[in-house]
């Protein structure tokens, strides 16, 4: 396999092979639910929440695995059922680093027990920790599709009360929003988005797929469509150029998804902190030196809160 | 700006309180209050930090219902989703992460509540640029809640509660991070709006004194007792004394601002 600069070819000549075929198709719709779910996340404060819905799903992956069952569906399983739980505790939980962060540890020392009870202990850990996009079987690709379709749809008819609820809670709960139906409905629609983006990069590298993209993308734009849009773009983009790569250089894909992800945020940021330097200093500053800070609401209390 | 109430106020009711009881269970916030509110007032909700003047709010809202006695907006019991009431909370989740346009935020108000896909996006568009021309922010529509100073934040926000056309706006504390300029520059627009719209105002606040000029009504709240009346009349020395019990002293300095003495510590009264 050489590389060519016909770009064209190189990509006829990979889905030339199935696996290479269902690894585009996989990562294409992956990269549409993560890039979307993954604004909303941003928005809502939830990307901590979000890693650990990860390490919940390892556990039950590797159930799955122990017991002779397709992964995803143990992904499913554990991941719905960790969002749930934060979701009934409220939004506030999900942002609770040490509660969240101790079930988190323990749900990936069960998911170790799960595997050590499992002969093919060190490729099966291999494989969920950090992805198998590879791996992807034309009956994965199809589940894939369908799990995408449900949580689009389900997108369409959420998206303005889930975006005004992330943006403005207090405000949303006087309008009438039924605020613990959605944040229900957003844990829910996160579970599965991240139980199919860890055939991609396993749980281990979530975080880079789902939150590094839409954090790329608020940068980029600050209408909520366009963000959406721009952060499907970024994870599309490091997805492809990912498998590209992994094409011509034996290495694990996921390697190089999360590089080009982390790539483009840290240019941005770096460029955008260079612009903010240069387009500040020639001149001196006008701004009312009594102008307060951004700072709303107590000192002491997180941007996020329950309401009393 | 007139002193009193304003000849043009008064047709109709906005709020009704009758021996209003608030609280839980054993711990009751405040006792006892009946105070009306007229269409068209502007009245500030002034008391010491944990007196309940945000729980005022939550029962308007229909965020929490009164331990006793009867409430009325407009007539009718108050319910969530009220699209008559136009909301600014005290605390957001927005912060200096928020990479969202001002313009989207105040969409939300009129299309936040929408299931499926939006109807109207033009019409949406063009009641969010509205609501911000009426707050003055119309160059900030474009701008990023991210990179708003306090005021501009305050302003965008008034535009969200203001974009469905509320017959009422309850602004819970909007001049708390505030210096006392620009609490004099909000309270100016917010004043704008009460008097060119109608809309019944309820403004919660720290210190009287950026308000006390367009003011016709105070709702003080302190000791678990509630006093209502023109400033005028509230803010003296005899009637916090009698709300507190204990000598309160209303202390006036040459330019009308007010010092109340006594009833608390004046450092806790002090904007945060």
């Amino acid at each position: 396999m050489t590389f060519d600069w016909n770009i064209v070819t190189d990509l006829r000549e990979m889905w030339q092979w199935e696996f290479m075929r269902n690894a585009f198709e996989a990562g294409t719709i992956i990269a549409i639910l993560a890039g979307i779910m993954g604004y909303i996340v941003v928005l809502r404060r939830g990307s901590f929440a979000t890693h650990a819905l990860g390490h919940v799903g390892f556990s039950g992956a590797a159930a799955a695995v122990l017991f002779g069952v397709n992964p995803v569906y143990g992904l499913l399983l554990f991941t719905m059922g960790g969002g749930t739980g934060m979701a009934l505790l409220g939004r506030r939980a999900s942002t609770r680093d040490i509660e969240v962060g101790t079930v988190l540890a323990f749900m990936l020392g069960l998911g170790l027990i799960f595997l050590s009870l499992y002969r093919g202990f060190a490729t099966a850990a291999y494989s969920i920790l950090f992805g198998e996009i590879l791996g992807v079987s034309n009956a994965g690709v199809l589940l894939t599709a369908e799990a995408a379709a449900v949580v689009l749809a389900a997108l369409a008819i959420l998206y303005r009360p889930l975006l005004f609820s992330s943006l403005d809670e207090d405000v949303a709960e006087a309008k009438g929003l039924p605020m613990l139906s959605l944040n229900l409905a957003f844990m829910l629609l996160l579970a599965v988005a991240i139980s199919f983006a860890v055939q991609v990069v396993g749980i281990l590298l979530i975080f880079a797929l789902i939150v590094t993209p839409a954090a790329t993308a608020v940068r980029l734009t600050t209408r909520p469509l366009y963000a959406a849009g721009a952060s499907v773009a970024v994870a599309l983009f490091a997805i492809w150029l990912g498998l590209f790569i992994s094409w011509y250089e034996n290495y694990p894909p996921s390697f190089f998804i999360v590089t080009t992800a982390f790539v483009i945020y840290v240019a941005l940021r770096g460029g955008q902190a260079l612009f903010a330097r240069f387009a500040r200093s020639p001149a001196p500053s006008r701004s009312a030196p009594s102008e307060v800070p951004v700072s709303l609401g107590q000192p002491e209390a997180g941007p996020v809160h329950s309401s009393r | 700006m007139e002193l009193g109430i304003a000849p043009s106020v008064g047709d109709g009711i906005a709020i009704r309180a009758e021996r209003l009881d608030v609280g839980f269970r054993r711990r009751m916030v405040w006792q006892d209050a009946t105070f009306e509110v007229e269409r068209g007032e502007f009245v500030a909700v002034i008391g010491p930090n944990g007196s309940g003047k945000t729980t005022l709010f939550r029962l308007l809202l229909g965020l929490q219902r009164p331990a006793g006695g009867t409430l009325r907006v407009f007539g009718e019991a108050p319910r969530r989703g009220n699209g008559r009431i136009g909301y600014v909370p005290q605390r957001h989740t927005i912060d200096n992460d928020t990479h969202v346009a001002a313009e989207a935020l105040v969409r939300l108000g009129v299309s936040g509540s929408t299931w499926g896909p939006g109807l109207h996006p033009v019409a949406e568009r063009e009641a969010a640029r509205k609501a911000l021309a009426m707050v003055g922010a119309t160059e900030l529509g474009p701008k990023p809640l991210s990179a708003m100073s306090g005021g501009e934040l305050q302003r965008v926000f008034l535009a969200e509660a203001m974009v469905g056309n509320p017959e009422m706006l309850l602004l819970d504390e909007p001049l708390s991070n505030l210096d006392l300029r620009r609490s004099r520059e909000l309270v100016e627009v917010v004043h704008g709006l009460v008097r060119s719209q109608r809309v019944t105002t309820l403004l919660v606040a720290h210190d009287i004194n950026p308000l006390i000029e367009c003011l016709d009504k105070v709702v003080y709240i302190a000791n678990g007792r509630v006093a209502t009346g023109p400033p005028e009349a509230v803010l003296t020395s005899r009637s916090l004394s009698e709300l507190y019990g204990v000598p309160v002293e209303v202390l006036h300095d040459s330019r009308g601002n007010i010092v109340i003495v006594g009833g608390e510590n004046p450092h806790e009264e002090a904007p945060a």
